[in-house]
């Protein structure tokens, strides 16, 4: 079951909703809409699932609708229109109390300003959450360190916000978040204020801590190599509409419109190709089998300078050149074992195509993707150009 | 057709306004019938208010103006040097104020107007603070309050006087009344300004943490807007200050007596010497509210 079940939701800004709403159930789009009603289209009839544990990146520009969609999940805006289911309960006809008491218990927000208290020192930040709920002294004291620690600030407890650099703000933030021990949690441009080096350590600490923690996390990011980063899924947002939902890899290889295409042309692909995604089938011979005369006709049919040798069940046992191999053949060998090179790179199948980069480049032979001591398949220097030139053309095919 | 049709109009209209301009509206008279009216209805009120309250906050006057004024400016002197963060200038001045004030016998009525000051900055900052919550969280009341303290901010002191007596009669009480009107205005004022200023996350955060809204005024805006309310304080007490003189139209004791003795009888030398008096009571309530302010934020 999905912790969070979003269906329909909408948000319109502005005075004549209903008239707007019922526009937009026409088929209006957000300009007519403003043109004809003065109300603003926040959200348009979001609809998506959110299962446990997953990291759930909601991407689109400023404008897009994505902070309004957030502040909808935990109603910090009043929906016009459409459920917010959490654990079953909807959350977007819910009582004050019952509001209140989600918001206390199950899930928590990270700002992209950090929002944190000028006046309370780190550790009462921390606590704030606890201590509205009532929490004794004792008792929000501990469980605010231990989050502290989490994060990392555990020597800072003392210490005012405005004397710790923006990064450590913003993991106060996130403790001040984890403290309560929400099951989902919202955070919206959490990291979009740092300076990129900062970004990419707490997107990182972020996993990290992920792994332990196993949250429902809805990351709401304009930057979609942060998206990519760090999503199990994304959902694109244009105009208060989700335009495509789904993996990193789905949106970047089959974007579902113009939009998210011309979204995703500007990204840095060679960050989220994996090497099994571009790796090509390979040429092998079989070291049992096969003499210099099979390598040498395979070499030349295929044009290649080199081949790689394989056992009987494809284990990977080097490569030979087709130097050496017409140089065997000219001495009348017959086994490729005295003439088998074993210095080829291996890089395995989630090597990003940015980490081949430097691989490839020192290589005399193409690269090659071991899984188990098995061979997967072939780089060369031309795919990874294919695949960094137009992603969709990628030949993703398993060797 | 037309033409004469209008020129028929427009002499009525000019008749007519005529007519409304010739008979003046009785807003003088109504408002005398309105205070009488009230002074009646709530006697219950105003006598207590103008004999108890009265001769509490005396008594208090006349306590400290009985207290040795050695100790008084002792006192002063170590409050100033601890607010104004160990430094000497602070203490010093007060010193040195104080003792020529003494000296020019006006100590007595220092205190009275001390005094004076004291409960009428109380007053406005016990009623202008919750009036300024109020104002902060609703744009109607907001919209509602603004005029009237427009209103109690630009009327001239006089007009007001005039009804404090007849509800209060003479002495400090009418010039608490008085001061009260001239300066609450600002404690409200920046205490509605300081709250809706506090940063839209920092409400955001304390919402989505779960804060009801008494938890997110109190541990939120209230220590958020501390400053500015604080500012708005050190203005109320200013501005009270300054109603002193006028206030002794109406009886009540202290500097500003002296002050308007002074005027009535063209004394320069008194007048100056009284006037100084105030100043130097003003400058040290207000490096000492400004020094509060500092000290906490």
């Amino acid at each position: 079951m999905p912790v969070i079940k979003v269906s329909n939701l909408s948000k319109i800004f502005g005075k004549k909703t209903k008239e707007a709403q019922r526009l937009l159930d026409e088929g209006y789009s957000k300009e007519e809409i403003l043109e004809k009603t003065g109300c603003t289209v926040g959200v348009n009839r979001a609809s998506f699932e959110v299962e446990e544990g997953e990291v759930f990146v909601i991407m689109g520009l400023s404008g897009s609708g994505k902070s309004t969609l957030v502040r909808l999940l935990n109603r910090l805006i009043e929906p016009t229109e459409g459920d917010v289911e959490i654990d079953g309960e909807n959350l977007a006809t819910m009582n004050k109390e019952d509001l209140r008491n989600i918001r206390r218990q199950k899930m928590s927000m990270v700002f992209q300003k950090f929002a944190l208290f000028p006046f309370r020192t780190v550790l009462e930040n921390t606590e704030f959450g606890l201590e509205v709920q009532g929490v004794s002294k004792e008792e929000r004291s501990e469980k605010a360190r231990e989050a502290l620690e989490l994060v990392g600030l555990g020597s800072f407890v003392d210490q005012l916000p405005s004397q710790l650099s923006g990064g450590m703000q913003q993991r106060v933030g996130l403790a001040r978040a984890l403290a309560n021990d929400p099951e989902v949690l919202l955070m919206d441009e959490a990291f979009s204020a740092l300076d990129p080096l900062i970004r990419k350590d707490m997107q990182d600490e972020l996993l990290d801590l992920q792994e332990k923690m196993q949250k429902t996390i809805i990351f709401i990011t304009h930057d979609l190599d942060e998206a990519l980063r760090i999503g199990d899924r994304i959902a694109l947002m244009k105009d208060g509409s989700i335009v495509q939902i789904g993996s990193p890899e789905e949106i970047l290889i089959n974007p579902a419109n113009d939009y998210v295409e011309k979204f995703v042309e500007d990204v840095d692909r060679s960050k989220v190709l994996t090497a099994e995604k571009i790796m090509k089938r390979p040429e092998t011979v079989n070291i049992d089998k096969h003499g210099p005369r099979v390598a040498l006709e395979r070499i030349r049919e295929q044009g290649l300078s080199s081949i790689f040798v394989t056992d009987r069940s494809r284990n990977l046992k080097g490569y030979v050149t087709a130097d050496d191999v017409s140089e065997a053949r000219k001495q009348g060998k017959s086994d490729l074992r005295e003439i088998l090179r074993t210095d080829m790179p291996k890089v395995d199948k989630e090597t990003s195509v940015h980490d081949l980069f430097d691989i490839i480049h020192d290589s005399p032979v193409p690269v090659t993707v071991v899984e188990d001591g098995k061979l997967r398949g072939i780089i060369v220097r031309g795919s990874i150009i294919a695949a960094l030139a137009n992603g969709s053309e990628v030949d993703g095919n398993d060797a | 057709m037309m033409l004469s049709m209008t020129k028929f109009t427009l002499l009525s209209f000019i008749t007519s306004m005529e007519e409304f301009f010739g008979n003046t509206i009785p807003v003088a008279e109504g408002v005398d019938r309105f205070v009488e009216w009230i002074t009646e209805t709530f006697n219950w009120f105003f006598d207590p208010v103008k004999n108890d309250f009265g001769n509490l906050i005396e008594n208090f006057a006349e306590l400290l103006a009985s207290l040795p004024a050695s100790i008084v400016i002792l006192l002063a002197v170590v409050l100033a040097y601890f607010l104004s963060g160990r430094r000497f200038a602070l203490p010093v001045f007060t010193l040195v104020g104080l003792l020529f004030i003494y000296n020019q016998q006006l100590w007595e009525q220092l205190m009275f107007t001390f005094t004076l000051v004291l409960v009428a900055s109380f007053i406005s900052v016990i009623v202008g603070i919750p009036v300024g919550i109020l104002m902060s969280k609703s744009s109607l009341a907001e919209a509602i309050i603004k005029p009237i303290l427009d209103f109690m901010q630009t009327m001239p002191a006089f007009v007001y006087l005039i009804p404090a007596v007849v509800f209060f009669g003479i002495g400090m009480v009418p010039g608490v009344f008085a001061s009260f009107i001239f300066a609450t205005p600002p404690v409200v004022r920046f205490t509605n300004l300081g709250i809706r200023q506090v940063s839209k996350e920092l409400v955001e955060a304390s919402d989505a943490f779960g804060a009801t809204g008494k938890q997110k005024l109190f541990k939120v805006e209230l220590p958020m807007a501390k400053t500015t309310i604080m500012a708005g304080i050190n203005q109320t007490v200013m501005l009270s200050l300054s109603m002193v003189v006028i206030a002794s139209m109406i009886g009540a004791p202290g500097l500003g007596r002296d002050v308007l003795s002074a005027l009535q009888r063209a004394q320069e030398g008194p007048g100056f010497v009284a006037g100084l008096s105030i100043v130097i009571l003003a400058i040290i309530i207000d490096r000492i509210t400004q020094n509060l302010n500092k000290g906490k934020a």
